[in-house]
């Protein structure tokens, strides 16, 4: 049996004072974006002053925020119901622009200008993978220092694996300050014992470079690079201040997953690396999982009972509907419990990280009031928002084996009568 | 050879993207079983260091080098016609870039130490596209690689890309275009525009998987209309995977007659009907507004004017009969 993890408890999360940064990460296509948006959404409209901080936000989901362009600038969100003090801002990277910010910020007029119009730095700008999330950071850094908000979310750049997030940062310094680049850098200094050494591989490296690259390329490069050297201390330390912001108490990770192998892998080495890390993980987020009304029928039962049906009518249409139902429940019933076998794995390996699941939902999100019941539900509001749920249910226990596989979503809260009854099916 | 005709007889190099989440690898390596027909070998290429064909298919880690991984799919219905190989690639641009170099120059162990100081992530960095030209390359020379004597056969009938995901796809496969800002004249350039041959040919297609969801339609037609742009390339089918049958007609869906339903539960030998009907009737609304958005999102797909392939959602979990099961929906919906 897999281990029963505590409950990722949302409002306790975003209604805390003393959290200032919320990051979301995971796999692409998991819906860290919305996810993002709409704890961003609640925790404003609970009286937080809230940015949220977006990479690649999908077309619709950024109009609904307001987000018409790619500015590097919050907005003010309209439309969300904050009594008092509450507030939401959204903004979307431009992480060419924050580079360039860091390039003025650290250089003098003259020497930003000149790094500005170098061909290699618009390329590492532009599009050295890293650059991205290494933006991101120091966006997120600008952010909690102007000290503007009460809170900050951040939805991290759809990488390959959720684990760039936290690689790219020290990527890219490393790539600024390694070994290559400072021989590039140094034109070889005559007179030391070793540079017969350094010369020689010095030379086959350029020269395979050159082959590789031309010769213009490399000259762009070394010259980036020398002119970039007197800013590389104020870059790396920018970075490390980021990084032990993201070590800070006021810091909570979470780790956003589908209920999918692949996703739920991802999402366990992420786990695993923000421990290593000692950076504040809150909990995982168990986006899209199927919920069924009636998950006491069992997929077996239900096809059975189907069969039956079939077999005893005499007109094929008798009881069409009800066939198609119980073999749609079926159906359904398998997906969910394999959902619940890939995510009772993560759970057995990472028994101590709490968990919260959201409905996997018939439509997309797309408007403020999508945001809000994905984030109710998300906060612990038991019931699939878009299914009514039957006021009158009772908690049916009819066959333990089934519901005992989902106990550990089913954690019992001090919650309100309305809110115990809608969670029968499951509890 | 099949006597078979396909939509993409012709085409050597199927490249497959999606948005992630769609099952992009997942399709691809479907694709790869049901083209390797009878007597025909076909390789498939990985491109991000996920790793995913192996899991797939339920192999170890996948090294830079061609190997058998599954067989494909057998004749139609004849058992004596077994199907051909599947082999199978991990592409990174470290082990390209040696290629490259070994290929072209003889400096395989240069290139070895070039990439202990951190070569890849340098030249990778310099040149953005660089890294793309090379993976796309080692594409291309697997497609355009001939048994060696004959001069004429090719080694792989055909060879199955699983792409980087839609958002990224225009700039991958638009090669010559990345590097040519940085590298004007010069042997990179050149490798470039072979490639870029290949890819902006007949020879090559590229596949979109989408689910029928807002976002990764509205990315799917996206990413169609950049390549379209892209003068030469051949945007092949859209791949729709994980779609839901509609069972009923939809105002059964929508408003289920709950005494019926509860009748008809009952002599199915269930108890508690009443209230089991309702649960019931909620999961048959609930998914005929998911057939609902299907039918929308499939006439949106349907304008971009591509030949759609649908894939059925496999609630047990992918294996290799599940993969085996979706390269017989290719092969019989004509992809294949």
């Amino acid at each position: 049996m897999s281990a029963t993890p505590p409950r990722l408890e949302m409002d306790r999360l975003i209604d805390d004072r003393r959290t200032r940064i919320i990051v979301c990460c995971g796999s692409g296509g998991v819906g860290k974006t919305t996810t993002a948006a709409a704890i961003g959404l609640r925790a404003a409209e609970r009286g937080r002053q809230v940015c949220v901080l977006t990479v690649d936000p999908a077309r619709r989901l950024a109009q609904s925020m307001g987000l018409t362009s790619l500015d590097n600038t919050p907005r003010r969100v309209e439309g969300v119901q904050a009594g008092g003090s509450g507030s939401l801002h959204a903004m979307m990277l431009d992480m060419k622009r924050t580079f360039d910010e860091i390039v003025e910020a650290h250089a003098d007029p003259a020497r930003a200008a000149q790094i500005l119009a170098n061909p290699f730095y618009q390329s590492l700008s532009s599009s050295f993978a890293g650059t991205q999330e290494y933006m991101a950071m120091e966006k997120l850094g600008q952010l909690r220092r102007s000290d503007e908000w009460d809170l900050i979310v951040v939805d991290t750049p759809p990488s390959r694996s959720a684990l760039d997030f936290l690689d790219a940062p020290e990527r890219l310094g490393r790539f600024l300050d390694g070994r290559l680049i400072r021989l590039l850098a140094s034109p070889v200094r005559a007179g030391r014992p070793f540079t017969k050494v350094i010369n020689a591989g010095f030379t086959m490296m350029t020269g395979a470079l050159t082959k590789l690259l031309g010769g213009q390329l490399l000259r762009d490069a070394q010259t980036f690079i020398t002119a970039f050297d007197t800013l590389f201390g104020g870059f790396r330390e920018r970075a490390d201040a980021t990084y032990r912001l993201l070590q800070a108490p006021g810091t909570a990770f979470l780790v956003v997953a589908a209920p999918e192998p692949d996703a739920l892998r991802e999402a366990a080495y992420f786990v695993e690396r923000l421990g290593e890390e000692r950076m504040p993980l809150a909990g995982l987020i168990l986006n899209r999982v199927h919920r069924l009304p009636a998950s006491r029928l069992s997929a077996p039962r239900s096809l059975a009972a189907a069969e039956t049906l079939e077999a005893g009518t005499l007109e094929p249409d008798d009881h069409q509907v009800a066939v198609a139902a119980l073999r749609l429940h079926a159906e359904r019933m398998t997906l969910s419990e394999r959902e619940q076998r890939v995510a009772g794995a993560f759970t057995s390996a990472h028994p101590a990280v709490p968990v919260a699941e959201v409905a996997a939902l018939p439509v997309d999100v797309h408007d403020l009031e999508g945001l809000r019941r994905l984030a109710k539900d998300l906060a612990g509001w038991e019931g699939n928002p878009f299914i009514p749920s039957p006021a009158s249910t009772k908690p049916v226990r009819e066959d333990g084996s089934v519901l005992a596989s989902r106990a550990w979503l089913a954690e019992p809260q001090p919650a309100e009568p309305a809110t115990r009854s809608s969670m029968s099916w499951r509890s | 050879m099949t006597a078979r005709d396909t939509d993409w007889d012709g085409v050597r190099l199927h490249v497959v993207t999606g948005k992630g989440g769609t099952g992009k690898t997942t399709v691809a390596a479907a694709l790869a079983l049901a083209l390797a027909g009878s007597g025909r070998k076909v390789l498939l290429i990985e491109v991000e260091g996920r790793q995913g064909i192996a899991r797939l298919f339920d192999s170890p880690p996948l090294p830079y080098a061609e190997r058998k991984i599954a067989i494909g799919q057998g004749g139609n219905g004849n058992a004596s016609r077994p199907g051909g190989d599947v082999y199978a690639l991990a592409i990174d641009p470290e082990g390209a870039l040696l290629d490259y170099l070994a290929m072209f120059y003889g400096m395989r162990s240069a290139g070895k130490a070039l990439t202990r100081v951190g070569m890849v992530d340098f030249a990778t960095a310099i040149a953005p596209g660089l890294s793309d030209v090379l993976v796309t390359g080692k594409a291309t020379e697997a497609a355009r690689r001939r048994v060696a004597g004959t001069g004429s056969r090719y080694v792989y009938d055909a060879v199955v890309m699983d792409a980087p995901p839609t958002g990224r796809i225009g700039r991958f496969l638009n090669v010559t275009t990345e590097v040519s800002d940085l590298a004007k004249v010069g042997p990179v350039r050149a490798h470039a525009d072979t490639v870029a041959n290949v890819i902006r040919s007949p020879q090559t297609a590229v596949h979109f998987v989408c689910t029928l969801e807002e976002m990764p339609v509205q990315e799917t037609l996206d990413g169609i209309a950049e390549l379209r742009k892209i003068k030469g390339i051949q945007v092949g089918g859209v791949i729709v995977n994980m779609a839901r049958p509609a069972l009923l007609a939809g105002d059964l869906h929508q408003a289920p007659d709950l005494p019926a339903l509860a009748a008809a539960l009952a002599a199915a030998g269930l108890g508690d009907t009443g209230q089991l009907a309702a649960d019931l009737a909620a999961e048959l609304t609930e998914h005929a507004d998911r057939v609902e958005l299907q039918d929308r999102e499939r006439a949106e797909l349907d304008a971009a004017g591509q030949p759609i392939y649908e894939l059925p959602l496999i609630t047990e979990g992918i294996d290799l009969a599940a993969l085996h099961r979706l390269a017989a929906e290719l092969r019989d919906q004509g992809a294949a």
